[in-house]
């Protein structure tokens, strides 16, 4: 019966079970209504049918206690509903630290995959069990979305910017993954499947891949190729702004502005560095729009973040 | 029956019902004209407070004598249609083409400011698409600003040439004596609209013009 | 008691094609509307039925995938534009307001056949993009998809769009301000009936949502001439800000879609319970709210797209507030019917299928404000079954409620009851058939604007599918019938329902001038008589 007619998706992540109980709470809701209502026009209907060409209505009294019981009431049970819905958004937005990043491009029509140990894959993503991956998602082209039904995780990726999900998978199977924001002739075949394996399993899978190249390796590559290390140097110069430590750290802007170097910031510098230009520097630095990729993208930021890293270790320990 | 009132439209019972609806009609019809240009002002606002430098850049680019004499050209323009509407509704049949006239002459010197300014643009590359440069730090933003200015002025030109139209059909009107002092609906209104197009523009000279400019 | 007709029905005064495109009578604009969404919504529902036909199979190969995303695109546009917004303001409005408030016509009646023939060449651009190729952006024109790499007739339809907006702005100027000035002597806005207050809300709607509309739909039509780079990611623009400026009009745009039925509502269900509706007030200004608190939650089809968490949570509690107008509205029709008399006549069928499916529709509103869950099935089906379930069960239904209702009038004709009341409940049943499933499916996880699904989800698009053949059925029976009715249906007095309004007090089908002299209004409205032992 599940195979010829489904009714339900399965239930494979945290979310999934939480999400799943609200949806069931405004099922209730939903049936009690209904059931009121259409018992009622049925009832009505039944016992208040016309049963002679003159007959005439009872008069229409006003009732002010049970207008306003049918205000309050359904205010409050839409108040609850609101007040578990963002809550449970909130679950949503927020990965645990300890979550596993998983970098994906999307593109008319495909998916491009990428594991924090370097490993791609397209249109599929292997995960382990309880593991919580967070998912930094960028577009190259148009709007697309990432949506894993069974994990109920859904999430718009856009293009010149990073949006992030995370789900924790619980369940070994192999899961729909489908392209939701109509993107264009092929959107119906940009699909893929999330594979969720026993960490036993995973590992295998891992192992038996060929050696992946880090993420910030290759990104320590490009930036060298790519002739950023002549102004970047491991001081501040004049020129250009030290990138050790920099990840995650308050930046001022030549208007006082004062913002994150997150994720976007960098992407913003690396394509179009005069578009929020940074205190204190001379605008000289090169646009490298048309010349990377999204994917080289990741790889330049993933090698500025591991700069972070290495400082912080250096001093620390 | 209610004929025989000049100018009394069959729907209505009075011209005094007449005229009301007319007014609440042009104020109704000016929302509207509110929530077109507040769609684009809003975004013009929310760009410029992301990419300030490229805004002041680009504002610093256009030609302020060229915006102010535009400004005082509508505000100046706005004054002859005030005084049309006053020789109508005195019966001043002179009064009220020369001031008719006087208020076409204005919006039209502003169009043809307007148009010298395109030009120039044009000239020098800052129109938006293909083949807009923009020297300086802010070339790739600076687009923006331009793309905004176009169209927040040429949707503004538009509503110009349509007001300079309305005030042909109430010169020929004039022309031909058909305002008296009771029954002249039409050059009120049609000055009200002429008002609202000029106050557009007084929210747009700050707002494209003078960015930073008290540096 | 009989009226001595001394003028001609506004149907016999004046003969030939002439006469008619030319007209100033807001019944003679109302018919020439009539027959417009009648061709728009067949259209539409054409391009229903292929789509309905591809997805009978998993491979979705009806046509090339390209096609069919032209189809779903046009089938929204029209439906939408060209159907559901005009529908009741501008052929039931057009017809009844000026009848039901007392004057002779609409404040600006030049105005009115002008934005007859503004929604036709709006019409006809967009029907062009289709005959070049049609668009393929979906309804909702989002960018950068839109602006910068759809391959399809974007241009031509924006233009379309952009065009018949302005014949929804001059429709709701007219209703304001004929509704402010032109109301006969008595007629106090208490002693309005509610479809007026639910005309007056829509044209609140109308008048300052549809501007936006085209402000964002000519920054659109630039950027793609132009290349401006206002929506362009690479050039500094944000696609987002498409999304704003699209859904502040477009979420407004739905109430001016369901706010008008639910006026019809108050009509039929006072009319066939011979009943004086409970709570007027609540009704009327549930109205107005519904208009200003829709202007305030178009964020709530944005809650993934990388909003502000704290942004959405605001959209997410205004959406539920703007659900409980509505739910006050069933409560009081349902109060209504208690204790009244109740006839079982096509216009009440349709308005309790109406309150059935509208509470559905309403409901499953819920679900997506709730932002939790929408995250899982926001552009899925089960976002398609809400709305079809509102517009199609609540809006068409209403349409259908009020045209039966005041057939008789615009018409002087009785149409075959029996038929009607057969059409109603095929209907019903077909439009459940088509879209309950479309629940399960989108919570299943089948994306929207899918040509193609996974195997398993076949067996519920094709009950779907099947309901699509049994509602068209229950569409196609009107239009025989009620062509019928106009030679051979029984002739209609002045008030074949003993209804109460205005509008009842005028031959069927009324002179042009409407009313031989201007009313004057001393009682309450839907003053039914009760079993009471009282002056009435």
């Amino acid at each position: 019966m599940g195979a010829v007619l489904p009714l339900f998706p399965p239930v494979a992540s945290t979310y999934a079970r939480q999400e799943d109980l609200l949806f069931y709470f405004l099922v209730a809701v939903t049936l009690f209504f209904v059931l009121l209502i259409f018992g009622s026009i049925f009832f009505f209907a039944v016992r208040y049918r016309r049963r002679t060409p003159d007959e005439r209505a009872q008069p229409t009294r006003p009732n002010l206690p049970l207008e306003v019981a049918w205000t309050v009431i359904p205010l409050v049970i839409a108040l609850v509903i609101f007040v578990w819905g963002a809550k449970l958004f909130f679950v949503a937005m927020r990965p645990p630290a300890q979550a596993v990043e998983v970098t994906v491009v999307g593109k008319q029509w495909m998916w491009k995959i990428q594991h924090a140990d370097g490993t791609r894959e397209i249109n599929a993503l292997h995960i382990p069990v309880g593991t919580p991956i967070k998912l930094i998602l960028t577009s190259e082209d148009v709007i697309h979305d990432f949506f894993v039904p069974a994990f109920r995780i859904k999430r718009d990726v856009v293009p010149g910017r990073y949006t992030t999900a995370w789900f924790e998978a619980t369940t070994p199977g192999t899961y729909h993954l489908f392209c939701a924001q109509y993107c264009g002739t092929n959107h119906a075949a940009m699909i893929g499947s999330v594979v969720v394996m026993e960490p036993a399993d995973y590992e295998r899978w891992v192992r038996a891949r060929t050696s992946p190249v880090l993420p910030a390796s290759a990104g320590a590559v490009l930036f060298q190729r790519l002739g950023c290390s002549s102004c970047h140097q491991t001081n501040t110069n004049a020129k250009a702004p030290a990138l050790a430590g920099l990840f995650g750290q308050q930046v001022t802007l030549a208007d006082s502005r004062q913002v994150t170097a997150d994720m976007d910031f960098l992407r913003d510098h690396i394509l179009t560095p005069g578009k929020t230009p940074v205190a204190g520097y001379p605008q000289i630095m090169p646009t490298y729009q048309g010349q990377v990729s999204e994917e080289q993208i990741l790889e330049l930021i993933a090698y500025v973040r591991s700069l972070a890293r290495a400082e912080r270790s250096q001093g620390g320990s | 029956m209610t004929e025989s009132i000049a100018g009394l439209e069959h729907q209505f019972e009075t011209l005094e019902q007449q005229h009301e609806a007319g007014w609440l009609g042009m104020w109704a019809f000016l929302a509207t004209e509110i929530m077109f240009f507040g769609g684009m002002f809003t975004g013009y606002v929310i760009y410029r407070w992301a990419y300030f430098g490229a805004f002041a850049a680009g504002s610093k680019d256009l030609e302020i004598w060229a915006g102010t004499l535009n400004t005082l050209v509508l505000i100046c323009s706005s004054f002859t249609m005030v005084l049309a509407v006053h020789a109508a509704e005195t019966g001043e049949r002179r009064g009220q083409i020369g001031f008719l006239l006087a208020t076409m002459f204005l919006g039209t010197v502003f169009l043809g400011v307007k148009g010298y300014e395109w030009t120039t643009l044009f000239r020098d590359h800052h129109v938006p698409g293909i083949g807009f440069h923009f020297s300086g730090p802010y070339q790739n933003t600076a687009q923006i600003f331009f793309s905004f200015y176009f169209a927040l002025t040429g949707m503004h030109a538009l509503h110009m040439v349509v007001g300079v139209g309305l005030l042909t059909f109430l010169l020929v009107k004039a022309w031909r004596a058909e305002f008296t002092p009771a029954h002249h609906a039409a050059v009120d209104i049609i000055g009200l609209y002429w008002h609202f197009v000029d106050i557009v523009w007084i929210f747009l000279f700050p707002l494209l013009y003078l960015v930073d400019r008290h540096r | 008691m009989s009226m001595v007709q001394t003028a001609p029905s506004y149907l016999e005064d004046g003969h030939g094609l002439a006469s008619w495109l030319l007209t100033r009578d807001h019944k003679r604009i109302a018919l020439l509307y009539l027959v417009s969404i009648i061709g728009f919504f067949f259209l539409g529902a054409i391009f229903a039925g292929l789509i309905r036909v591809n997805l009978l199979s998993p491979q979705g190969d009806l046509v090339r995938p390209q096609t069919y995303n032209t189809f779903f695109t046009m089938h929204g546009l029209i439906m939408i534009f060209f159907f559901l917004i005009p529908s009741i303001p501008a052929v039931l409005g057009n017809f009844v307001l000026p009848l039901m408030i007392g004057a002779r016509d609409l404040a600006f009646p030049k105005i009115n056949l002008l934005s007859w023939y503004i929604f036709i060449v709006g019409g006809l651009f967009t029907i062009s993009a289709g005959l070049f190729g049609g668009v393929d952006t979906g309804w909702t024109f989002y960018t950068p998809f839109s602006s910068i790499y759809s391959n399809s007739n974007v241009v031509l339809t924006v233009i379309g769009i952009f065009i018949v907006g302005f014949s929804s702005i001059l429709t709701g100027l007219n209703f304001i301000i004929t509704t402010h000035t032109m109301r006969a002597s008595g007629m106090t806005w208490f002693r309005l009936p509610l479809f007026i207050w639910a005309l007056y809300a829509t044209s609140l709607i109308m008048v300052l949502g549809t501007p936006v509309l085209a402000t964002t739909l000519v920054l659109v039509a630039l950027e793609r001439v132009f290349h401006l780079g206002i929506f362009d990611p690479s050039r500094g623009g944000d696609p987002i800000y498409f999304q704003h400026l699209f859904w502040f009009y477009s979420h407004p745009a739905v109430y001016i879609m369901i706010l008008p039925s639910l006026g019809v509502m108050s009509e039929t269900i006072t009319c066939f319970a011979r009943r004086r509706i409970f709570g007027y007030n609540a009704i009327a200004f549930s109205s107005l709210g519904i208009a200003v608190i829709g202007f305030l939650v178009w964020g709530h089809h944005m809650f993934v797209s990388g909003q502000s968490v704290y942004v959405g949570m605001m959209f997410s509690l205004l959406s539920f507030l703007v659900a409980i107008p509505s739910a006050i509205k069933v409560f009081n029709w349902m109060a209504t019917l208690y204790g009244g008399t109740i006839a079982f006549d096509t216009p009440m069928l349709y308005s309790l299928g109406f309150i059935g499916l509208f509470t559905v529709g309403g409901l499953t509103g819920l679900y997506l404000a709730a932002m939790g869950v929408d995250i899982h099935v926001h552009d899925t089906y089960f976002v398609v079954a809400h709305f079809h379930y509102i517009m199609v069960g609540g809006a068409v239904m209403g349409f259908m409620a009020g045209l039966h209702y005041w057939w008789p009038k615009i018409t002087g004709r009785l149409y075959p009851e029996v038929w009607g009341r057969l059409a109603a409940i095929i209907t019903f049943l077909g439009f459940n058939l088509t879209f309950f499933p479309q629940f399960i499916l989108g919570y299943l996880g089948m994306p929207r604007r899918y040509h193609m699904y996974p195997p398993e989800f076949q067996a519920l698009n094709v009950l779907s599918s099947a309901g699509a053949s049994i509602l068209g059925i229950g569409y196609l029976l009107p239009v025989i019938y009620l062509l019928w009715s106009l030679r051979r249906g029984q002739v209609a007095g002045p008030n074949p329902w003993r209804a109460t309004g205005l509008e009842w007090q005028t031959p069927s089908p009324p002179p042009t001038a409407n009313f031989e002299a201007p009313p004057v209004v001393r009682e309450e409205p839907y003053s039914y008589p009760t079993w009471e032992a009282q002056i009435d």
